[in-house]
């Protein structure tokens, strides 16, 4: 997948900690310091207890496929397919889930349940959090 | 005094097509034409508009006409109006509509949706397409993982039917299959063949588990629906049918945050608001821009279980014309075209009515349900003729 087109995300300050976390390998997800719920798409105030004390906290980077989809459709030019999209619930951060792809094993490999571990991709200023199965 | 009601009285539809070359305000005039004249209002009559999304500059082809436009072009003395994208999908704009004809805002009002997906995308000097260098917003959640496709999303949330409940595509097969065998039948209905159980089995996957037909596709045309006051049905002529009850829902703003789809909560909440019970249901007139979000409506109006609507719909007889529970009997988006949520309540209105010629259900119905979305928005309106 790397050389794949993709879209890329704008940084600003509610996503940078997100999108850069890469930089030294760790994802990062907003977190409320007062009460710990965490906050994706992160926000600058919490939805639960409306404090503005919140933060970037680094996770484990592990989680699990909550569900999938093979694409098979090429959407664009210069898209390889197929491709595997799927939502991933992190470890450690309750309630929060990635759409993201699953890579480096056949397509066909992905199922509901897989034990995924998070597999940076840079582009630019930008480290996509990809994901690939735990063996 | 018994609370106020709004009725659906005229309803219309401008030819319905691919890479259309008349203009979106004439397609959106000529349905309101068939509209009024059904009703037998003028436009003096007319003094309320609303539309879904509204003009969106950025991606014409999406939403090329706003209410804006129409009460310009047809010099309409609005005393309410909306066009807007942040409301529960597209029938969200019938909704608005009907509450405020209860609340006396307005006596008749234009409800209106226009697409122009396919005559944009083939004139792109016209309508340029629409090119980010980066994205923001929701977007910037999925696009940079190629899950741009609303079939990508919708595909998840099928995908747990499949392996948790055991959905089979045979089974999803009758939504494209009960829709195009009725759109056979529909004179403004994009493609008007049948389609077999063979050749959906071997046609492509687009994100699996849908495939090709699972889809609707870009489509150009107009609805329109009249939203009449209850005091003011003396000034039409044609049978009105009444906003018996309805329901909506945001789940999370953005489609890939949603844990579940919006039909669920939206459609328990709709026999909130009405002593009807899912037995007095005729027909049902469900949203199935992907066929997966007929199953979820299905279920979360309680017509089967929660992971049974892929068992309820099997082999089709139960949802066909002449069927228990007639589903999308004008074709739905499916097979009459993505003409983006209204067709649903274009379609239970004139079934109610008894207006639906070749492909009018059997048994005099009197209680229809139309629904629009399904995703993170959903809406769903319960129709009866009184
Ligand atoms: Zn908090």
């Amino acid at each position: 997948m790397g050389a794949t087109p993709r879209p890329m995300p704008r940084l600003d300050a509610d996503n940078r900690a997100f999108w850069t976390g890469g930089a030294d390998g760790k994802l990062r997800i907003m977190r409320c310091q007062d009460c710990g719920t965490f906050l994706h798409p992160p926000r600058p105030v919490c939805r639960h207890c409306l404090s503005e004390n919140v933060a970037p906290e680094a996770v484990a980077g592990t989680g699990t496929v909550d569900t999938f989809t093979v694409n098979h459709q090429a959407w664009y030019p210069g898209l390889e397919v197929p491709y595997v999209i799927a939502r991933v619930a992190l470890d450690g951060a309750p309630g929060v889930i990635l759409t993201s792809n699953i890579v480096g094993c056949p397509v066909e490999e992905v199922d509901i349940g897989d034990r995924v571990r998070v597999k940076f991709e840079r582009q630019g200023d930008v480290y996509l959090p990809l994901f690939e199965k735990i063996p | 005094m018994p609370a106020p009601s709004a009725y659906i009285t005229g309803v219309g539809q401008s030819q319905v097509g691919t890479k259309l070359t008349r203009h979106p305000l004439l397609l959106t005039v000529d349905a309101v034409r068939e509209a009024l004249a059904e009703a037998g209002l003028t436009v003096q009559q007319i003094d309320g508009v609303a539309t879904y999304p509204g003009r969106m500059a950025a991606y014409l082809g999406y939403s090329p006409v706003g209410a804006d436009d129409l009460i310009d072009a047809l010099g309409i003395r609005a005393t309410w109006y909306l066009g807007a994208a942040e409301i529960t999908s597209q029938l969200g704009a019938v909704v608005a509509a009907a509450d405020a004809v209860r609340a006396g805002h307005a006596r008749h009002v234009i409800c209106f949706r226009t697409v122009y997906e396919a005559a944009a995308l083939s004139r792109p000097e016209e309508y340029p397409p629409v090119r980010r260098a980066t994205v923001d917003g929701f977007s910037q959640w999925f696009a940079p993982f190629n899950a741009t496709s609303a079939s990508s999303w919708v595909a998840q949330y099928a995908m747990r039917h499949v392996k948790h409940y055991g959905l089979t595509r045979e089974q999803l097969a009758q939504i494209a299959i009960t829709g195009r065998a009725n759109a056979v039948h529909n004179p403004r209905a994009l493609v008007r063949e049948p389609l077999t159980l063979d050749q959906y089995m071997s046609s492509r996957m687009i994100s699996t588990p849908l495939c090709l037909y699972d889809c609707d596709r870009f489509t150009d045309g107009s609805t329109a629906l009249i939203v009449s006051a209850g005091d003011a049905l003396d000034e039409v002529t044609c049978t009105p049918v009444r906003i018996a009850a309805s329901a909506g829902t945001v789940e999370k703003y953005s489609w890939d945050q949603a844990e579940w789809m919006a039909s669920y909560p939206t459609g328990a909440d709709l026999w909130k608001h009405t002593d009807y019970k899912p037995a007095d249901v005729d027909t049902v007139q469900l949203y199935d821009g992907f066929s997966f979000c007929v199953i979820t409506w299905l279920e979360a109006l309680g017509f089967c279980k929660v992971g049974e609507g892929g068992k309820f719909i099997e082999g089709g007889q139960r949802i066909a014309r002449d069927g228990e529970l007639p589903l999308n009997t004008f074709g739905g988006q499916i097979g009459a075209g993505r003409l983006h949520g209204f067709g649903f309540a274009h379609e239970a209105a004139v079934q109610l009515k008894g207006k639906g010629g070749p492909r009018q259900i059997p048994g005099d119905p009197r209680v229809a349900i139309c629904t629009s979305g399904g995703g993170p928005l959903a809406t769903a309106l319960l129709l009866a003729r009184d």
